[in-house]
Parts: C-alpha cells; structure tokens; sequence
C-alpha cells in the first residue's frame, strides 16, 4: 500500500470505503455480491449485484415445450424449498387444464409442503444464527433438517431436488411407513424447537444483536411487495395460506404468526426471525391434521393425463413458500407454454435490502441479509 | 443502573441456559457416520444412477423423449423376419434390435422422468451412488449388448431387407399402375369402338 | 547449554499444548455439535490431526499479496508469537520452574501482551485488504479498551496478595486453612474478588477474542479479519500465538484467583512435579470453559462491546477495587 501522505494534517478529510461483499463472501447465502459503501463501519449505501446464478428458468421452461417436462426445473428455482416451487407450478398448470386431483395427493402434497416448510425454515434460522456467529445451533438445526430429508427421500428417492409431484398427482405411490414416520418426527421435533429457543432465540447477546436492526416498517413492506415472514415480520397479517387458500388449507386450522415487536421495534430481525420458529409450530399442526384426515386408499396416478395436451389460455397461480409468495404466469397456446414467467420472493425481498441497511454497522448488514433469508437460486432463477 | 443490572443478569442468565444445553450435547452420543465403514442404508427408491435391462427393452424410444436434458441416447435398427428376438419379461414382443442404448450420466438430473412412461420397466433408478470417475467419459453408460460387427450385420440385413420391400413395393405399384393403365386403354377402346 | 534448555522447555510446552488445544478445540465443538471431528490421523480419535495439519501448513506455498508491505506482513505473526512467549517467562509453572522470578511480574506482564495489539495492526494494515483493515481497526479499540479492566481486576489481586512477584503469589496460596478445608487460594480469601475474577475471565475471552468477543477475526463478517491474506505457516503461526495467548491469560488466572500450582489438597499431592499438573490442570479448565462458550453463544456487534466495557466492566471493577480495599483494611 502506497503511503498516504496527509500535507495538512489539520483538515481532517473524512473519506468512504467500499467495500465488496461477495460473491464469495461466508454469509451472503450463496453468490450474492453486494457493494457496500462504508463510513467506517457504517454502512452508507448497499447495492446487491445479482445473476451470478442465473440459469434462464423461464427461457428454457418455455423451450422445452412440454409442460411436464419443466417439473423437474422448477425445484432449482428456490432447491431449499424445492417443493413448494414443484407445487405452484402444478397447480397452475392444472388450473389451466382444469384438472381435478384426488383428495389423497391433495393432503399428502399439503403434509409434504409443510415437511419442506419446516426443513426451510431450520435452514434459514441456522444460518441465520451462523451469521451472527452461533455456529452450534446452525447444526443442531441440520440434525433435524436431516431427518424431514430422510422422509422426503424414502417418498420421492432424492434428498434435495423432489420432483415428486406431478400435473395431476404424484411421482410415486406413497410408501407404506410414510405415515408412522412422520409421526415420530412430529413428536420428536416439538421438544427440539424449545431447546432452540434456548440456546438461541431468547440467548442475550442474540437478542442485542437482532432487536432494533433492520427495521422493516409495514409500510414500507407493503410498498415493496414484501412477503413471507418478511412482511408477517412486520406486522401485517398475510398469508396466501389462509388469506386466499389454494389447495385444500382452507381445512386446517392454524394461526398466522406475525411481528410483535416483543424484543425491539416492529419489523426488526428478531421478529422476522421468531415468525419462522412460531411458523415451524405451525406447520407440525397443519401436519397434524392432515395426517389424521388423510385417505388411507386412493390411486395417486388417477387425474394424471398420460399426455399432456395443451390449451390456450392465460393463468396466474400464487402460492405461499417459506421464502414468501411464489406466484406463476402462464400463458398457454395449443402448441404448448408461450410464456413461463416465475415471481419469486427471494428477489423481490432482496430489493428491500437498500432500504433497510442504511445507517446499519457492517456486523448489522450481516444479520439483515440473514434475516431475509434468501435463496440465490431464486433470487436469479 | 438497576436496569443495566437487570439487563447483566438476564445475559448471564441466558448464557448459561446455552451453555447448560450445549453441555447436554456435549455427553451425548454423535450422530455422524463414519462413511467409508458405515453406511446409510438408502430406501429402495432412491435416485441415484440409472438402469436399463437391456434384454427387456422394445426399442419404444418413450424415455429419450421423456428425458428434459436429452441425456438418453437411443438407435434401434428393425429386426428382419427371419429373426425372432423374443419376448420381454412383461410379455411385450421384441420388433427392434437396440444398436445404442447410451445414458449420459454426467447430463443425468436424475429427476425420474425416464421411468414411469416405460412400457416395460426396464429403465429404472438404482440406489447405487459410488460411481465418481475422473475422466468425464466413462459417464457414459453404454447398455447395448450388440457387438460392433453384429450392429452393422444387422444394419446390412435390416437395410436389405428394406431394398426388398421398397422393390417389392415398387414392383407392385408398377404393376397395379400396368394394370389401370391397361384397363383405362381398354376402355377407351371400347369407347371409341362404341 | 543448560540455559538453553531451560530456555525452550516453555517453548515445547507451548507448541505441544497449542497442537494439543487445537485439537481439544475441533473435538469439544465436534462433540457439542453431535459430530466426532477428526477421526483418523493417527489412530485414536485422530490425537495426530494438528501434527498432519501443521506439516500441511509447513509445505504450503507463502502467499504475499502484491501490494502488500511485505516487511510488516512477515514479521507480524512473528512479533505476535514472541509477545505471548516472552510472557511465559513470568510464569511460575511449578514450585521449582519460573523462567524469571522478577519483583515486577504481573507488570512485566501485562506490558508484554500489549504489543498483541501491535502485532495485530501491523498484519490487518500490512495485508491490503479492506477486511483486514477493519479487522486491524476492531482489534486495536478492543484490546486497549479491555486492558483496562484486566488490569483494574488484577490490581484488586494485587491488593490483596501485596507482591508483584507472580511466585511470591503462588506460595502464599498453599496449604488449606479457611473455614478448615477450603485452600488459601485468593478467590476464597476476599468475597469481592469473585466479582473480580468474573471481570477478569470476561476480559481475558476478550483480550484473546474468543466468541463472543472474537470480533477482529468474526469469519462471517470480515472473512477472517486480520489474517485474511494470511496462509500457509505464517497463519500457523498466527493460530499458535492465538492459543498460546489463550493458555497464558488462563495460566494468569489461574495463579492470581486459583492458587497457581498450589494443591487443591493442601499437602497432599503437592511437589514440582504435581504442582506442575495442578496448574495446567486449572489453566486447562479455563480454556475449556472458553471453548464451550465459543460453541454455545454468538457474537456482539463492535459497539456492542465497548459499551460492556466502558459502561459495566470498568465502573464494576472500580468500585470493586474500591470494596476489596475496604474489606482488607477493615479485617
């Protein structure tokens, strides 16, 4: 480093630094690189520069040709939660072809999607606790995040990218001991969140860490189209789940935790943070229900068409993921799709991130990164 | 000052509340496995490379079809009739002779497309996940039994036989034309008689 | 030739001991993970790991960033390294081993772990790198800050125990004479000084930025902090100093709280060579503790920190200090 030689030392120049966080960086969550523009430590602009992951989703899903054969892209919008991506995009294109589906693949497409709501969420809560260096519970996190794992992959034989469901019904049958084993990890998982919350959520230094930063007022949500945990954070009671069902959640009954601001302001991390724990509750009560209300018999194979003719016509379907609403456009024409476009809450959180970390500390900016929990695949698709 | 008190004694607090459940994690039994020595046994289904019974295959090419990254690779040559190729194990007639059968593991997304539209399960997910490779060429699975030699004695006879029923076709057609043309001028003979 | 091996008995003991801790360290959090940690190298629960690790390190190509200023990144692990080697000269590691058994001990001491910070700033500037730069700057508000109460708490010690000499302060701890059982450890000789040691242990995790102090080197803000640039021995050497900083601000507690290589027994099981135990035992107990709360707890923002200090740690230890002195005149 050249020498910087000051010739008045009496006129104290106060100059900014910036600093590139990313793309390899150890908590942007993937390859998210952000140009952070720092005064000291304070942070005074960020820019997320995205696309380092961008692997032509919508362009590819519209070449293929064949509505089928693009099930299996979805799950690599958002692979942290790749069965939420797989359901929107199969109950909008059986809402395009008017398919009906049997009650059980509805119940076992809801228990699953809530399995993958929990493991998603384990994830972004223990990375978001990495984040803020608590390593421990980022791994007691993945213990559990591996038994829901272990599940999906004695239903649909892969660990992470399902491609389980189908347009109108499922992959496979569904294997004998599904049920029972579900069972056991409902009731083994509730004990694990309380130890969590020990060691994490109502830990001090946590506390310090999260409450007050990044406050995301719900207005400011809203404008930004915000959703997922990121605008329950902050205050505002929405979730596609309950506010216009799709599937069949309208029979279950379950709360919609939101920011209460209990630790800080309304919209801090600490609150995005505890509507995903409070969601995990959540979800063991939708998997509950759905489990005892389940069809014991029924062919998962029955609506599916054996081949797929296409329709014209326009459809939009959203759906809740972990991450927040997912929603698919489709416009159809008899040849096949003519436009795939996927809305994904990874990107449109992202957009937020300016606007919350100004003023923040570098350390602080780690931990609203981390309270987005975003997915880059997702964010690039 | 009491609040800074208050505040001191809920970190000290909650420190140990941590620390007391690390320590409980700390006298457990690890859940790690040791892979080489131990395994995890995979469920039946597993994904993780592909399959084929060659004997049971029909030449259908639904797979090829079915694969979203074109990693499926299939040529079928007719069989000629002098060779009957059996039956499969589900019971399906045999009508092509499979000349290639290559699979692209390293193109493989092992999503399971491939599977369902087989007619004849043949095609099919293993859980058999030791495979790695250092050159990118040897994943490329080759399913085809036929020798060099046989596929291109196949492709002769099968070309042959072709020729035949193209000439024979012709040969017929010709005739047929011959005929009608044979009539059609008779007609007209009869035409002009009248 | 004699003087020689004298000198480097501590030397081995601090290699041996850091290639140990380093180990200890992997298997505590490998364990309070669920996890086994290293396994193989060498057979038993992989006791070998930090030995294969280190000739790894030694081969490792030394990477110097261009534009960095070479001088200073060399020499700074080095200079780091010997700051916390030059302090075990003080340290009475048995009734019959202290490499210099100075009447100024405890102020020897502290002066040379000073130049930690030095040290620090001179490898977060040296590198070039931003991150570093920030880690450097970290380091040098943190250190300075909590030397202050280290040594506000040291001095209640020091109140109590009227020597410098950190021999002089093992000896008076032996034997067990209050109520009876306890030892004539200082922890046990003045109520006040728990509160003490309880300032003490939070500055010493601080001073050797351990979680949840460990801003300088925080791995998911600042990557690594000042040892970003850093690979191949030169960050061996780093982590060494790291360790061996650790040992000697526990050793330290242990001889000014905890009664050096005194015998919790009295006389039983006491002697140079069970003293010696003794003392690591006790300074041992202390990097564990340091460990396990390494692996149970996050980390506080830089603010944060200097808030502890400034707003908590230093009043308490000055009206602590103020306590103890009224307690040992008044009895």
């Amino acid at each position: 480093m050249a020498p910087v030689t000051s010739p008045q030392p009496a006129a104290i120049e106060n100059r900014t630094m910036t600093i590139n966080m990313g793309p390899q960086h150890p908590s942007t969550h993937g390859v998210l690189r952000l140009e952070v523009t720092v005064d000291g430590e304070v942070v005074t602009k960020v820019k997320p520069d995205i696309g380092y992951l961008h692997r032509c989703f919508e362009k590819y899903a519209e070449s293929l040709g064949d509505y089928a054969k693009v099930v299996p892209y979805t799950d690599r919008i958002d692979y942290v939660s790749a069965l939420h991506q797989e359901m929107g995009y199969v109950i909008a294109v059986e809402k395009l072809l008017e398919l009906e589906v049997p009650e059980r693949v509805e119940y076992m497409r809801v228990i699953l999607a809530e399995l993958q709501r929990i493991a998603s969420h384990l994830l972004g809560i223990g990375t978001f606790g990495l984040d803020l260096g608590a390593f421990t519970p980022f791994l007691y996190c993945f213990i559990e995040r591996e038994n829901i794992l272990r599940i999906l992959e004695k239903v649909s034989g892969a660990r992470l990218l399902y491609n389980y469901l189908c347009v109108g019904g499922l992959m496979r049958d569904i294997p004998t001991d599904f049920t029972s084993d579900t069972w056991e990890f409902v009731t083994s998982f509730r004990p694990k969140i309380k130890e969590l919350n020990d060691l994490l959520t109502t830990n001090s230094i946590f506390i310090d860490r999260t409450a007050n930063i990044g406050v995301l007022p719900a207005e400011v949500a809203l404008n930004y189209s915000a959703s997922g945990p990121m605008l329950r954070g902050s205050g505002v009671s929405w979730d596609l789940r309950k506010n216009d069902p799709y599937s069949i959640y309208d029979r279950f009954e379950f709360n919609v935790p939101v920011g209460q601001g209990e630790m800080g302001t309304v919209g801090d991390c600490w609150d995005r943070y505890i509507v995903r724990v409070r969601e995990m509750e959540e979800s063991l009560k939708i998997i509950e229900q759905a489990l005892d209300q389940m069809p014991g018999e029924g062919d998962v194979k029955e609506a599916v068409p054996r081949r797929i003719r296409s329709k014209e016509g326009e459809v939009y379907v959203r759906t809740e993921t972990p991450r927040g609403e997912l929603g698919y456009y489709i416009i159809s024409e008899k040849s096949g799709p003519y436009r795939i476009k996927a809305r994904t809450p990874s990107f449109v959180n992202l957009s937020i991130l300016p606007a919350i970390s100004k003023g923040a500390l570098v350390a602080d900016l780690v931990a609203i990164v981390g309270s987005i929990d975003i997915v880059l695949g997702g964010v690039d698709r | 000052m009491v609040q800074t008190l208050k505040k001191s004694w809920t970190t000290f607090k909650t420190i140990f509340t941590g620390m007391g459940v690390t320590m409980r994690h700390l006298l457990q039994p690890s859940v790690t496995l040791r892979y080489p020595e131990e395994r995890d046994e995979l469920p039946s289904g597993a994904r993780s490379k592909l399959f084929v019974h060659i004997d049971d295959c029909i030449g259908c090419k639904l797979c090829e079809r079915a694969c979203p990254v074109n990693c499926i690779a299939i040529e079928t040559v007719q069989a000629t009739k002098d060779v009957d190729l059996g039956k499969t194990s589900t019971g399906n007639p045999k009508r092509f002779w499979i000349t290639t059968f290559n699979i692209d593991m390293s193109k493989c997304m092992y999503c399971d497309m491939c599977v369902p539209p087989c007619p004849t399960e043949c095609i099919s997910m293993v859980p058999e996940y030791e495979y790695s490779e250092y050159d990118r060429n040897n994943l490329l699975f080759q399913f085809s039994e036929l020798s060099a030699d046989k596929v291109t004695e196949v492709k002769e006879k099968a070309e042959k036989e072709q020729e035949e029923k193209q000439r024979k076709k012709k040969e017929a057609a010709r005739k047929k034309k011959a005929q009608k043309a044979d009539q059609t001028s008779k007609a007209k003979q009869k035409n002009s008689e009248g | 030739m004699a003087l020689l091996i004298f000198a480097t008995l501590p030397l081995l003991l601090i290699v041996g001991y850091a290639l140990f801790a380093i180990w200890l360290e992997r298997k505590v959090s490998a364990h309070i993970q669920d996890r086994l940690g290293p396994m193989r190298v060498g057979g038993w629960h992989g006791w070998a790991q930090t030995i294969a690790d280190m000739l790894k390190l030694i081969q490792k190509e030394d990477i110097i960033p261009t534009n960095a200023s070479r001088f200073l990144f060399k020499s700074a692990p080095f200079v780091l390294f010997a700051a916390s080697y030059a302090a075990f000269s003080v340290i009475p590691f048995s009734s019959a081993y202290i490499g210099s058994s100075i009447n100024i001990g405890v102020f020897y001491l502290l002066a040379v772990t000073s130049l930690l910070t030095l040290s620090v700033i001179m490898g977060a500037w040296a590198s070039n790198n931003k991150w570093s730069l920030l880690g450097g700057m970290r380091t040098a508000a943190q250190m300075v800050s909590y030397e202050v109460p280290t040594i506000m708490s040291v001095l209640s010690v020091l109140v109590v125990a009227g020597s410098l000499n950190l021999m002089t302060i093992s000896e008076m701890q032996t034997g067990n004479d209050i109520l009876g059982f306890l030892p004539n450890w200082l922890i046990f000789q003045n109520p006040f000084l728990i509160v003490a040691f309880i300032i003490f242990f939070i500055s010493i995790v601080a001073e050797s930025h351990r979680v949840p102090f460990d801003l300088p080197e925080s791995e998911s803000e600042l990557v690594a902090g000042f040892q970003t640039e850093y690979s191949g021995m030169r960050w061996g050497i780093f982590m060494l100093a790291e360790y061996a900083d650790m040992l000697l601000l526990s050793l330290l507690g242990a001889v000014l709280f905890f009664g050096g290589w005194a015998s919790p027994f009295g006389s039983y099981l006491s002697g140079p060579v069970w003293g010696f135990i003794w003392f690591m035992l006790k300074g041992l107990l202390f990097v564990f503790v340091m460990m396990w709360m390494r692996w149970t707890l996050p980390r506080y923002r830089v603010d944060q920190l200097m808030e502890i200090c400034w707003t908590i740690l230093i009043p308490v230890s000055f009206i602590n200090f103020v306590l103890i002195a009224l307690w040992e005149m008044t009895f």
